[in-house]
């Protein structure tokens, strides 16, 4: 044994160490693949031996080959063998090699776990570092599951380098190992505010990393995240913070306008490019988040391009790009402000760098106008010519055909022209895009009926020239134009000047070379073109014509019934068939162009996309249930009916072309020659001369000519894009004279000065007319097609499991698995088995003890968090009792460890949410929760009127009368259905609010319903609240901001959302805001004014757009709907006039507006419904006609619940009101009929409530 | 995230490969070939910024690379990186080389990759970015390599002793 030790390390001496390696390599270039393997072999020896050293060394020899591609897994074993090696340069060794070639399936890995376990626990933290490393290349599954909490205890390592990397490779196992998320989010969320700036820096890595997946679970941090863009320097964080605001404004347009001013503030501080970049991108992100259009966010956007482009104009092509980049992200909500930089984009088109010509590409398709289409278009053309990659060129391509058909052609005021770029467009050679052009032809030949004539024209020229098209190898993709042009050239047959042309030139012998999809098509059409030809011939008396039109069918047809394309021989041998049937009747003088033509009557209309996937499934059919039993397992192979279909098959079938020999074919291609030799058809004259000589008889012996393809190809006889322009051009001049004359004449009748905008002098949009009038046909939908997009999410996508509520408080069956003895774990090295069996125990007793520790601190940290929210409600108190709030301050600690788990679920979750509403509501003060709180207090900012005075003073109205404003239910309903209508009506105005409020529904459903696919109808809150022919009022009673819970005597407050739209040609101005308070509910507003004054809308409004607004009231109880009567005046202002206008209003608050959407946890539901406090009703719901999950939606939407727990057709929901009274609802439906148990301790609120409900459903 | 960092030299051959996510030997080496074929067509002075490579990537992806002499130093990273930001930390890590080295050159990339993936070890962890402080990498990366070489001079002494 010694003398193998010594022998060993004799060896050691001479063997090649990592550098010898490489340098043998660089010695043998000649036979470099032979050296290695002999090298190999070599290190398999040494890999055989039992020195350490020796196999380290030889590990780290293959991670080198594993880089130059050689598999070295059959090593794992030795690289797991020198990982546990003690010394830190061979573990070091063996964890790169590790982590250079081990992956999920490399099954070795399960040997790991506990090596890896022990290294993590090491006392030399670059063990634990270089384990952690190792690690965040190979973790399973399984490991992260083994792991979790180990590396969880590392997050709160001593050392800082520690802390980095456990913090750092959360990631990793979050994503291996989804339940970990939650236990471990809290210490996560701590790490954000570590002292040390690397630890600190790896969280914020690890939370954008997990946001930017699922943003919305993340948005309760924006308040921190705010806080640490404030205060942090490093630009690594700022700029990883900054994207991460980017991915949540979208969530919380509120955040938006919180961002822009300190974001402003870097943009013109900061000297960091990188950061100035990110900058700008959020800014963006932000104005797109903001409803468009808001007046005092202009100056945002012009600063941002502003910036941009400095980017763009910069020598540095790096700035140029990302600036090109960016500016694209503009362009999808601001384009005007993007447009007036055309002509740097335009430049950047000429750039040497293709990634900044692609990105110019890019920005393109939102420069375009009626007026310049065909301008950029030719620019583009030309560009085509020149490009040298084909992958440009293909880019080109895409990027024309993306421009001139955006938004339904809205920009092509010519087809012809387009038709004709569309032709020039064939002419590229080795393009993959054929199908896309040969798409786009037949889309505006179908849905363009005006220019189906031309289009036909067109089409058969190219089908003429086909040769031209098909001719070389390198043209493959472009031949997919012919299947547009074929199918164009049949369906619309009576367009055609040369109905026989087209035909013969649809049966040409050539024909057969395509591929067989086009060769289907071009049968097909075939016979179309023949029922035309036959009806035109039929009224000619010639008889004999269109029995010659027949025989050359039936002659031409046999080609493609032996094809050996399945489509092809089917479609042909039908038509054959059918023809000579035909032939048979026309030779009995049988009249038969009329029945033939009859086959393919009818107008084909495009479907939409998708349609297909929309057409609801009607009620009670279960795709997935089996319709006959389903067939046991028992049965044997043979059995099986597909057997005897399968033996069968032969018979049926018609001769198999692969049965056909090479004899065979020769034979019968001489019988082909010999047929097309006396086939008088074939000679047929023809205008171009090629084709002649084409198809003179004898073709195969005739070498085809090589076109040069250098040379752009023109078909002849195709008419070029550029004479359209031109054509273009002139029509428009003269448009525009006869439109001045018109308008001088106009302005002679009347001038009165109004509608002076016309004359201005370049031509505006509106004044280009499209050239013939264009019908875009739309595409069919199928009958009640279900109209909400479906979610096209990766169903494999790893981030999907993250998608974890991180609010809700931890359950006890959530807590990462602690190690502890388990069976599975048997496989373990036997010199490691003692010493971790040895180790066990203590370590296990002192975790938990730990973690005992750890969870007395979190509470103790969440105590003290809770005691600051109590002091943040200080500040909005004041005026309250010193003894109350101190009382209130107790009441956590004095309960019961158990119940205040379970009472503290709903406060603490809500207090949540509430604080981001508080932080949000301030509006743009600096953050710091508790500086805002003072600021708040101090001096309501008197920009920020609207949102910052509730808050800051929340009157407190000293009388408790409830107001007697019993509005008769009967009245209300019959408002509210109005409503509702009008409503409906406006849905199709106003996407942009449904957008938003689509968001709300899928995200209330969420919390019981994850698992329904089927998309929900969109669904709204706003309603019309006024309007007349100036300006429009929408309302939502958007959220509320919520208050110490259960006391009544504070003023609660809801605020509302009001969307103000200009629906006049004139500009809006001061507008002033107004209600009637009544004793019950008040108008919050700022300190110093009377309580009949009214509150001044924070914008103005340009003509046709609009704006929100939100005004908060106090509301003293809420168990009643409250209606205020209000009024809204404003200045109308014209060019030359000015009148004070006014609209009167009726606010509504529902019952429903006082309850906030709180989640609640099943086992705190049916505490709350045993506690017997709550008092029941019930109501009744008949002939409701929706799915379940669509009912449940509705109420979670329109009425602020959310789902506890659903059990097939029975779910259980939750709310809490503003004041806190427990809403609880029993949901069950049976056919039709819904039956609504509830329970609240409040029963006039639930009476009411409930009465909303029913009426809700009443109107659908 | 990054996807993988890639070194090779002006005719292609790998001089470090680091991926974050797995691939086999086979498409790896096809990831290096491709990228060095993208990237080595450029120009000098266009853009550091590569779009469209087949292999790796796809639309949200992209190659961030600057060319140092004889070598290229590729990263490959989804659009939760900053570009700027990539571009500097290539410059971190080159200057990293540099101070480890003394003086780098391609030649201690050839024989010592073993370091550089330790350096890079201190930068970039799975995926992530772990350090961009250049002093507190190499104070580690130093201390690393101290406790190894007073490591081998146990070896190496008890070694003689044998």
């Amino acid at each position: 044994m010694a003398l193998k030790i010594v022998k060993g390390s004799i060896d050691r001496m001479f063997d090649k160490n990592l550098q010898d390696l490489v340098r043998g390599i660089r010695n043998h270039k000649e036979d470099e693949a032979k050296y290695i393997s002999t090298c190999i072999d070599e290190i398999k020896q040494e890999l055989k031996q039992d020195n350490i050293a020796v196999k380290a060394n030889a590990v780290c020899k293959l991670t080198y080959l594993q880089m130059l591609g050689y598999d070295v897994s059959w090593a794992a074993f030795n690289i797991v063998e020198v990982m546990s090696s003690s010394k830190f340069t061979y573990k070091r060794i063996g964890y790169l090699a590790a982590s250079q070639c081990f992956h999920e399936s490399t099954d070795v890995i399960m040997l790991t776990t506990n090596q890896i376990r022990k290294d993590l626990s090491s006392p030399n933290q670059y063990d634990t570092g270089v384990a952690l490393t190792g690690l965040s290349c190979f973790v399973t599954p399984d490991l992260a599951r083994d792991l979790a909490n180990d590396i969880m205890t590392l997050m709160s390592h001593t050392k800082p380098y520690i802390r980095k990397k456990a913090v750092l490779i959360m990631y990793k196992v979050f994503l291996k190992y989804p339940e970990s998320l939650r236990p471990a989010f809290p210490r996560l969320k701590e790490k954000l505010e570590d002292p040390d700036p690397g630890v600190q820096s790896a969280a914020v890595n690890v939370i954008c990393e997990l946001a930017r997946r699922n943003p919305k679970n993340y948005l309760s941090l924006a308040p921190l995240f705010f806080k640490l863009m404030t205060s942090s320097t490093n630009n690594w964080v700022l700029i990883k913070i900054i994207k991460l605001f980017g991915a949540l404004t979208p969530l919380e347009p509120r955040l938006g306008k919180k961002l822009i001013e300190p974001l402003t503030n870097l943009i013109h501080s900061t000297s960091a490019m990188s950061l100035l970049y990110e900058c700008v991108n959020t800014v963006i992100a932000v104005l797109i988040s903001l409803s468009s259009g808001m007046p005092n966010h202009s100056a945002s956007i012009q600063l941002c391009v502003q910036k941009l482009r400095i980017l763009i104009e910069d020598s540095d092509q790096n700035l140029k790009y990302l600036g090109l980049l960016a500016m694209s992200k503009i362009l999808k909500t601001h384009p005007k402000s993007v447009q007036s930089h055309k002509d740097l984009i335009l430049q950047c088109l000429d750039d040497k760098d293709e990634s900044i010509r692609l990105r110019a590409l890019d920005l393109l398709y939102g420069m375009v106008s009626k007026k310049n289409l065909m301008e950029i278009v030719k620019k583009l053309m030309l560009h085509v010519d020149k490009a040298e990659g084909t992958t440009y060129r293909d880019e080109l391509l895409t990027k024309i055909i993306d421009i001139c058909s955006q938004s339904n052609y809205q920009y092509i005021t010519n087809f012809e022209w387009y038709i004709s770029i569309l032709v020039e467009l064939t002419r590229l050679e080795g393009t993959r895009h054929g199908h896309l052009i040969a798409s786009q032809m037949l889309d505006v030949a179908i849905r363009v009926k005006a220019i189906r004539v031309f289009a036909v024209a067109q089409m058969a020229t190219l089908l003429d020239n086909a040769h031209l098209l098909t001719g070389n190898v390198q043209r493959k993709g472009i031949c997919e134009v012919l299947y547009a042009a074929a199918w164009i050239c049949g369906e619309f047959s009576e367009h055609l000047e040369n109905p026989m042309q087209t035909l013969e030139a649809m049966l040409r012998p050539k024909v057969a070379t395509l591929p067989g999809h086009i060769q289907a098509v071009y049968v097909q059409n075939a016979a179309k073109l023949f029922a035309t030809v036959l009806k035109s011939q039929e009224g000619n008396t010639e008889g004999t014509a269109a029995q010659e039109t027949s025989q050359l069918m039936i002659d031409r047809l046999p080609l493609f019934v032996q094809s050996a394309n399945l489509e092809v021989q089917e479609r042909a041998s039908c038509i054959l068939q059918l023809v000579k049937y035909i032939q048979k009747l026309q030779q009995k003088d049988v009249e038969v162009a009329e029945e033939v033509c009859a086959l393919f009557a009818g107008e084909l209309n495009p479907v939409a996309p998708k349609a297909q996937k929309k057409v609801p499934v009607p009620e009670g059919l279960d795709l997935d249930a089996w319709i006959n039993e389903p067939p046991s397992e028992s049965e044997s192979e043979d059995e099986q009916p597909r057997a005897i279909f399968a033996k069968e098959e032969p018979k049926h079938s018609r001769p198999r072309h692969t049965e056909v020999d090479e004899k065979e074919l020769a034979r019968r291609r001489e019988a082909r020659k010999q047929e097309q030799a006396n086939n008088p058809f074939y000679i047929k004259a023809s205008p171009s001369s090629q084709k002649v000589y084409q198809e003179a008889p004898g073709v195969e012996h005739i070498p085809v000519v090589q076109i040069d393809l250098s040379v752009p190809l023109k078909v002849p006889g195709l008419p070029m894009s550029d004479q359209y322009v031109k054509l273009e051009e002139e029509r428009r001049q003269k448009e525009r004279a006869e439109k001045k004359k018109k308008d001088k004449k106009k302005r002679k009748e009347k001038r009165s000065g109004r509608g002076k905008k016309h004359d201005s002098g370049p031509e505006s949009e509106e004044d280009i007319t499209p050239a013939h009038m264009v019908d875009i046909v739309t595409e069919e939908m199928p009958e009640n097609a279900l109209p909400s997009d479906d979610d096209e999410k990766d169903p494999n996508d790893p981030h999907k499991a993250l998608d974890i509520d991180l609010d809700r408080p931890l359950a006890d069956s959530e807590k990462l698995p602690v190690r502890s003895h388990r069976a599975a774990e048997a496989l373990k090295s036997p010199a490691e088995d003692g010493e971790a069996e040895s180790a066990a125990p203590p370590e296990l007793k002192k975790k938990s003890s730990k973690d005992k520790r750890e969870k007395k601190k979190d509470k103790d940290r969440d105590r003290k968090k809770s005691k600051e929210e109590k002091k943040k409600k200080k500040h909005k108190h004041e005026e309250k009792e010193e003894d109350l709030l101190g009382g209130q301050a107790d009441e956590p600690v004095v309960q019961p460890e158990e119940t205040s788990e379970v009472a503290a679920l709903p406060s603490s979750t809500s207090a949540e949410v509430s604080d981001l509403d508080f932080w949000l509501s301030n509006a743009p003060v600096p953050s710091n929760t508790q500086e805002a709180a003072t600021v708040a207090e101090a001096a309501p900012v008197p920009e920020a009127a609207s949102c910052t005075a509730p808050d800051s003073e929340p009157d407190e109205p000293k009388d408790t009368e409830l107001e007697e404003t019993k509005s008769s239910k009967h009245k209300k309903k019959k408002q509210k259905k109005e409503k509702e209508e009008k409503e409906k009506k406006k849905k199709k105005k106003h996407h942009h609010h449904h957008h938003h409020s689509d968001g709300g529904a899928e995200e209330s459903v969420q919390n019981g319903t994850v698992e329904e696919e089927e998309p929900l109808p969109p669904m709204s809150n706003y309603c019309l609240l006024a309007e007349n022919s100036y300006i429009k009022m929408m309302m939502e009673d958007a959220d509320q901001v919520n208050d110490i819970q259960g006391n009544l005597q504070d003023g609660s407050q809801v605020v509302v959302s009001v969307i103000f739209e200009n629906k006049c040609e004139s500009f809006l101005k001061s507008m002033e805001f107004n209600v009637l308070d009544s004793l019950n509910c008040k108008l919050q507003r700022p300190e110093g004014s009377g309580p009949h004054d009214g509150l001044t809308v924070p914008f103005q409004l340009p003509p046709g757009v609009s704006n929100e607004a939100r005004f908060v009231f106090t509301v003293q109880s809420i168990v009643m709907p409250q209606k205020l009567k209000g009024t809204l005046t404003f200045i109308v202002k014209n060019e030359d006039s000015s009148t004070h206008e006014k609209l009167d209003f009726k606010l509504h608050f529902t019952c429903t507006s006082y309850l906030i959407t709180t989640p609640c946890y099943s086992d705190a539901f049916a505490k709350l419904l045993e506690s017997g406090d709550l008092k029941g009703s019930s109501v009744r719901l008949e002939g409701v006609n929706m799915p379940f999950h669509h009912l449940l939606a509705r109420i979670c939407f329109h009425h602020h619940f959310s789902v506890v727990e659903r059990i097939d057709s029975c779910a259980s929901m939750y709310s809490r009101s503003i004041q806190g009274h427990h809403v609880c609802l029993l949901v069950k439906t049976s056919d039709q009929t819904v039956s609504i148990d509830a329970k609240c301790d409040e029963p006039t609120l639930l009476g009411n409530v409930l009465d909303e409900i029913k009426q809700t459903f009443s109107q659908c | 995230m990054i996807k993988a960092i890639l070194i090779f030299n002006n005719h292609g051959k790998p001089r470090l490969s680091k991926f974050y996510e797995h691939y086999n030997e086979d498409t790896e080496q096809q990831i290096i070939r491709e990228t060095f074929h993208l990237v080595s067509k450029r120009d000098e002075n266009v853009c550091n910024f590569l779009e469209g490579g087949m292999l790796i990537g796809g639309s949200d992806y992209k190659l961030i690379y600057r060319h140092y002499a004889t070598l290229y130093f590729v990263f490959c990273v989804d659009s939760s990186e900053s570009e700027l930001g990539i571009l500097d930390l290539i410059q971190v890590f080159v200057e990293t080389l540099d101070k480890c080295f003394e003086n780098v050159c391609e030649l201690d990339l050839i024989f010592h990759v073993d370091k550089v993936h330790n350096i890079l070890a201190e930068m970039v962890m799975g995926g992530m970015v772990l350090e961009t402080n250049m002093n507190e990498i190499i104070t580690q990366v130093d201390a690393q390599n101290k406790m190894e070489k007073s490591e081998t001079f146990i070896f190496q002494s008890t070694r003689q002793d044998r």
